[in-house]
């Protein structure tokens, strides 16, 4: 029986890599991490913060070598440094007339050069590419506790607060006026969002942890018309692109986190093409129907 | 010009109480010791040209906007206590919103309870029953399962009133409410207006429209920058009161809306 099982190819695909302890710690952690980025993703992109997103997650680049210098848990640098970038955007923006879009392009990239410049000039045995395009092939056990942590904080405070995140995504003035403090929801998403692209980019590095914090929510948006049924649909979305992609990244021998984020983007693509209401096809598909 | 005889000698606090109030949006005077007192059970209406402090009125008293000088109590209370009171509505001119959101209409006027509800937000049988009188009361029931942005605007309008509705505000402050709505909004509106006031709710609504103020505004105020004229809608609604609130320019109120409306809005 065994043996005919094996011989079939899905099954021996899924299978197989599962031997290994590091392909089931890697598609855990991939897992975990992809439902977590894709229920943030439908704030993300509900919200309009796609830009933030992509500046918070290159601003946490300088906290990741800081704390690896130091010896310290690598997501405390890189929270400080997220939240820091976020706080120092909105100085910038408060004290100068230059708009929004560029303090947070000319913040980002100040962190990130400094990122850069840290990794060259620290002697130290961090692997620029891991932390740039992210391992989890090669995830640590220490980095699978920090990331099981964050996780559940994250998951922690989008389920308590999932309703006001939602009224303050899309009505903050009917919010404010009936008393709840939008200051502190939206200082609340913002350091969720940095521990969200701090788990992220053990997966898929820092410069492609934005696909996750807003593909997966782009995708859910094009299928539905509910907010709760969005969140589903980007969690199960995120966690199956990441699982697919560990899967394909084994057995093509490919980079990870792009193979994880390419499967992300082709079911995009698909929703785009397909969506029932909202795809670009949708005349002729309906016809056929 | 002002005339408070109808608020003296209240027992219960007044719904809005605003005294001496200035806003400056960074040195620029946007309204200048501005004082209103508005019992409850009333409709007053907020008139004034574009510019003239309507929308900063509004933000003082929803506290959006901090005064420099003033104060401003609702129902007796600072408005932040009000607020969490869920004592008072605010119905923008704009609702400013994402109208390809992924809600309903039917969640949508639930907001209006959320207030009332526990930090998780689940609905009661209590809330479900709120939400859906509202709806019945803005006849938008059959169109509860609609994504809010499917709806038109005047529609869409009403989805707001019942979100108020649901809310059970007492303070309900409406910024130019019949901007843009079809007829049958705008009968079902005026309907409702009176209906709140007869719930002994307190109602302000700014608007262009001076015909509107007629039909059923108990009291107006006049404003530019700082309340010109303040009192029950027969005495206050003068040629000379209009003419000095629309700077100059004397709106012939008996006219009719049409030419009234094209006046203000040069």
């Amino acid at each position: 029986m065994n043996d005919l099982f094996i011989s079939l190819s899905p099954f021996s695909f899924l299978v197989e890599p599962l031997s290994h302890e590091f392909m089931r710690r890697a598609l855990m952690v991939s897992a975990l991490v992809g439902g977590v980025c894709g229920l943030l993703s439908c704030y993300m992109t509900l919200k309009g913060w796609a830009l933030m997103g992509d500046a918070v997650s290159h601003a946490v680049m300088p906290g990741v070598v800081v704390a690896y210098a130091l010896g310290l848990p690598f997501s405390i640098g890189a929270f400080v440094f997220g939240v820091g970038s976020v706080a120092l955007i909105g100085f910038v923006k408060q004290k100068s007339r230059i708009k929004e879009d560029t303090v947070i392009g000319l913040v980002f990239t100040g962190f990130f050069a400094l990122g850069l410049v840290l990794v060259s000039k620290i002697k130290s045995n961090i692997d620029l590419m891991h932390i740039l395009f992210g391992s989890p092939l090669g995830i640590s056990y220490s980095d699978v506790h920090q990331t099981l942590l964050i996780s559940g904080i994250v998951v922690s405070i989008l389920v308590l607060f999932r309703r006001d995140l939602m009224l303050y995504c899309f009505d903050p003035t009917h919010a404010r006026s009936i008393g709840i403090n939008t200051g502190f929801l939206h200082y609340l998403l913002l350091s969720v969002l940095s521990l969200a692209a701090v788990a992220g980019l053990q997966t898929v590095g820092i410069i492609l942890v934005v696909a996750m914090l807003i593909t997966p929510g782009a995708t859910a948006y094009l299928l539905t018309d509910r907010f709760d049924r969005m969140t589903y649909l980007a969690i199960f979305s995120s966690a199956i692109s990441s699982i697919l992609g560990v899967y394909i990244s084994y057995w093509s021998d490919i980079e990870t986190g792009g193979s994880i984020v390419l499967v992300q983007t082709f079911i995009f693509l698909l929703a785009f093409l397909f969506a029932p209401r909202y795809g670009i096809l949708k005349s002729q598909g309906s016809t056929h129907l | 010009m002002m005339n408070d005889s109808f608020t003296d000698g209240q027992a219960f606090p007044l719904g809005i109480e605003a005294s001496g109030l200035c806003v400056d949006y960074n040195g620029t005077v946007a309204l200048y010791d501005a004082s209103l007192k508005l019992k409850s059970g009333a409709i007053c209406g907020l008139v004034g040209m574009n510019g003239a402090g309507k929308s900063t009125f509004f933000k003082a008293l929803m506290g959006f906007v901090r005064p420099s000088r003033g104060n401003i109590r609702i129902n007796g209370v600072a408005v932040h206590k009000a607020q969490r009171d869920q004592a008072v509505a605010y119905v923008p001119q704009n609702e400013g919103i994402d109208c390809s959101f992924p809600v309903s209409v039917w969640d949508v006027v639930m907001m209006g309870r959320y207030g009332s509800m526990n930090i998780l937000r689940i609905p009661r049988e209590s809330d479900r029953q709120a939400v859906w009188h509202a709806l019945e009361r803005v006849e938008l029931l059959e169109l509860r399962a609609r994504p809010i942005g499917a709806l038109s605007g005047g529609q869409r309008k009403r989805a707001f009133l019942a979100r108020a509705i649901a809310q059970r505000a007492s303070v309900l402050l409406l910024d130019e409410p019949f901007s843009g709505v079809d007829v049958r909004t705008e009968k079902l509106m005026s309907e409702l207006f009176i209906q709140f006031k007869n719930e002994d709710r307190t109602i302000l609504i700014s608007t262009h429209d001076l015909s509107h103020v007629r039909d059923f505004c108990d009291l107006v105020v006049l404003i530019n920058k700082t309340v010109l004229a303040y009192g029950e809608t027969s005495k206050i609604f003068t040629k000379e009161n209009l003419s000095m609130t629309f700077g100059g320019m004397p709106p012939d109120v008996l006219s009719g809306p049409e030419s009234s409306a094209d006046l203000i809005n040069e």
